[in-house]
């Protein structure tokens, strides 16, 4: 009896990745727990046990294929003696009814997870690009190495910026964001922390009133509960407490929000909770030109910045133009398409089911404005005001809870300053008010959809 | 209190004595004329008061030097006098007056001096403590060999991130001395209500941070300690932990009723163990100043502090419009 050997899945948004190398070759007998070959994910490369024993019979990817898609059959295991050829074409044959059943778990439950990241298509471009001048030479890039590149290019300008967190520097980061930095800039620059958030958080505060340029990351804001009295009572406050005398200019940064089937602890959007605080600003990227421009202000900025970004995010290409010194302004939406009928008005991976909606609603001769509000302190109000007294109706996008939500904080806004403009309420698309579930199908039904966004364009625009 | 005494006393200078005597009593007057105010109105909120614990702070500024950094929690006052800031601005922040070091949008738990590398003046129980040694992080980062005095209380000294961040000092090696002002009770609860280990400055040994405990009522073996102290965080050793055995004479605020401890033992400890009675006492035995010499000295005091207090009643209040400045900084702060 052959079994197909698939692709696992070896992180909670992987999608797909490369078959870096075989460690065992075709007609090798392998047991339980032999490493056969090494998978390399955008984060790192694993290496892949063998989950039950046999002789491997057929290879079906060739190492060094990339972009294998996590559950690709990439090999056939047989049983010793039996016929290979014969085995494997069984194996092929029946792999729809077969397939996964002797598959490594993670991989059988990425399959069946209908968590968007799978299903989400190429990130569409932008219509308008205000950020650099036109002709200016692009090139595709991760919102990965964007953050890197911009942290990188900070700490080559500026000798008093430097990162701390846990994993940053040997491990080369949870989600190597700060891969190669330890390398370029030593140990005294990037800091391993124990896992301490609450302390960490408070050495960091002081050493920015110290003078120094912290970044501080979070392997998830969901850990940055722990120290969020040092954010707000310490970093935001001192400025105006002190009169004006000293304040903290630093960065906290790291994914926010939802990854996939991680549960209600790690899964929670702070967007919301952080731009309530003055003395904070907060930048929520969602494309990797944004992610590097935003976050090489964010570093330069004397104050405390919130930067949340995105896990699922983290993997997706984008153009960012080639220049030596890009930096995109806070406080200066971008309007990634213009349109007549609706404002659709999001920021981080809320903007991925913005411009999705976006594209089906042309199918219903709707056509969308989809406005990125890129910072939630400042908030850029012109743009989104003088686009709703365009088209008469918004509709917001967050993953977030309902309950004050930034976009309740929107609709409150354009009601008190473009109410004659409104031909319908303003509807915000939220995650759901529960905690975050993980059953699969659960977790789908919690989030904010594109189907939500499209239902809720049809709404305000009575058709 | 298990507490190390002065060893010998004859060696201290007359100078030292005054410059003593005449800090601590700068602070203990400040201290009565802002309780004063506060029974007038004229400052509002929580203000939490010094007397009593004077020679802490007096005697380990007595062992820092120019450069040095400290940073305390909102019972404040005593350490921005002893770091050499003007009382008249002082009091005026604690009146919420213009002239006041926050311009008056601080108030007593939350005033700074960049000119005196003090960073405040925090009024979350414990959470200067990281901060201080992220300060010490910084003049560690930069090559100095300055070192920041964290201060905290014997409360704070149960909180988590006190822990963390000594696991964290010691790590690095960060040149901060952790003062615990043990005045043996975090509001209403005493230590022993609090903690099963009531030595603090033996929690260090957890973390391999070294440290010991000295009588905080004696202002010449505080310094003594704080010496020694500083001598191991500017060798580049790393932290040391001082646990100053004090005693708050006043309430934890103004709005304490101090049921928690009797009248017998407040006064048993300002008639027995005064700081500042000690040095006047050493200054009188050892003929260093006369009676007469140091009613003088009183009296200048007396007069500083009252000017202070008028200047911080007639100051103006802050101009409405300073509500919507320093939020946010326009550009990077000045190294301090």
């Amino acid at each position: 009896m052959a079994t197909e050997i698939l692709m696992p899945a070896l992180s909670p948004t992987m999608e797909e990745g490369t078959l870096a190398k075989w460690l065992k070759k075709e007609g090798d007998a392998v047991s339980a727990g032999d490493i056969i070959a090494e998978i390399e994910t955008d984060k790192a490369t694993m290496e892949f046990e063998a989950v039950d024993e046999g002789v491997l019979g057929k290879i079906l990817i060739a190492e060094g294929t990339e972009g294998v898609k996590v559950n690709t059959p990439i090999a056939v295991l047989v049983e010793e003696g039996e016929d290979v050829d014969a085995a494997v074409a069984e194996a092929e044959a029946g792999s729809d009814a077969a397939s996964g059943s002797k598959a490594p778990a993670p991989a059988e439950s990425a399959a069946k997870a209908p968590a968007k990241p799978a299903s989400a298509p190429a990130a569409p471009r932008s219509n308008a690009s205000p950020d650099w001048a036109e002709g200016t030479e692009m090139k595709e890039m991760t919102v990965r190495e964007a953050l890197r590149e911009a942290m990188a290019e900070e700490m080559r300008r500026d000798e008093n910026v430097f990162l701390m967190g846990e994993e940053v520097a040997e491990y080369e980061g949870a989600y190597k964001i700060s891969q190669g930095l330890l390398d370029e800039f030593g140990a005294k620059r990037v800091i391993d922390t124990p896992i301490t958030e609450h302390g960490f958080t408070g050495v960091a505060v002081g050493a920015a009133f110290g003078g120094l340029r912290p970044i501080v990351e979070f392997m998830t804001f969901n850990f940055a509960m722990q120290a969020i009295d040092q954010i707000i009572n310490s970093a935001a406050k001192t400025l105006y407490m002190s009169g004006g005398q000293m304040g903290a200019p630093m960065v906290f940064r790291g994914p926010n929000g939802a990854a996939a089937r991680v549960g209600a602890q790690h899964s929670h959007d702070f967007s919301a909770w952080y731009a309530m605080i003055p003395g904070l600003k907060v930048a929520i990227p969602y494309s990797a030109s944004d992610a590097k421009g935003l976050l090489k202000t964010a570093i330069r900025d004397p104050n405390p910045v919130i930067f949340l970004e995105n896990e699922i995010l983290y993997g997706r290409s984008f153009e960012v133009p080639k220049l030596d010194d890009f930096t995109v302004p806070f406080g200066k939406a971008r309007i990634w398409r213009e349109g007549k009928d609706v404002t659709i008005v999001s920021f981080g991976i809320g903007m991925q089911y913005a411009l999705e909606a976006a594209d089906r609603l042309t199918e219903d001769g709707i056509e969308a404005e989809v406005i990125d509000l890129r910072t939630l302190r400042p908030i850029d109000y012109d743009t989104v005001l003088a686009s709703v007294m365009k088209t008469n109706r918004c509709v917001t996008v967050e993953e977030g809870f309902p309950v004050g939500a930034i976009g309740n904080h929107l609709g409150a806004t354009i009601m008190q300053r473009a109410f004659d403009y409104l031909d319908a309420p303003v509807i915000n698309c939220t995650g759901k008010d529960v905690p975050m579930p993980y059953a699969a199908n659960l977790e789908k039904l919690a989030l904010v959809t594109t189907d939500d966004v499209v239902a809720a364009v049809h709404q305000v625009t009575y058709r | 209190m298990a507490a190390r005494k002065t060893p010998a006393k004859s060696n201290t200078s007359k100078e030292d004595l005054l410059h003593f005597y005449r800090q601590m009593l700068l602070i203990r007057r400040f201290e009565e004329k802002a309780g004063q105010l506060y029974g007038m109105g004229l400052i509002g909120g929580f203000c939490h008061l010094y007397i009593g614990q004077e020679a802490v702070v007096v005697g380990l500024e007595a062992a820092a030097e120019e450069g040095d950094k400290r940073v305390t929690s909102y019972r404040d006052h005593g350490h921005m006098l002893a770091c050499g800031m003007d009382p008249k601005g002082v009091m005026a922040e604690l009146t919420g007056r213009r002239d006041g070091y926050s311009k008056g949008k601080g108030g007593s738990m939350h005033m700074f001096s960049k000119e005196k590398h003090f960073y405040g003046g925090h009024g979350i129980v414990g959470a200067q403590v990281p901060i201080g040694a992220g300060l010490a992080l910084s003049d560690k980062y930069k090559g100095t060999d300055r070192v920041t005095f964290t201060y905290f209380g014997d409360g704070a000294a149960n909180q988590g991130q006190v822990a963390e961040t000594y696991n964290m000092a010691q790590l690095w090696e960060l040149p901060v001395v952790f003062v615990i002002e043990n005045n043996q009770y975090a509001m209403g609860t005493s230590v022993k209500r609090a903690t099963r280990s009531p030595d603090f400055w033996e929690r260090g040994a957890a973390y391999g941070i070294k440290g010991e405990a000295v009588d905080g009522m004696d202002v010449l073996a505080v310094k003594e300690a704080g010496e020694k102290a500083v001598a191991h965080c500017r060798a580049g050793k790393g932290p040391y932990i001082l646990e100053v055995m004090t005693y708050r004479y006043r309430g934890h605020s103004m709005s304490d009723p101090a049921k928690y401890r009797t009248r017998e033992e407040v006064q048993k400890m300002r008639e027995e163990r005064d700081a500042i009675e000690h040095v006047r006492e050493l200054l009188l035995q050892g003929k260093h100043a006369t009676d007469d010499e140091l009613k003088a000295i009183d009296k200048e005091i007396k007069s500083i502090v009252n000017e202070a207090a008028e200047f911080s009643k007639e100051s103006p209040e802050p101009d409405p419009a300073e509500l919507w400045t320093d939020i946010y900084a326009e550009e990077a702060p000045q190294e301090a």
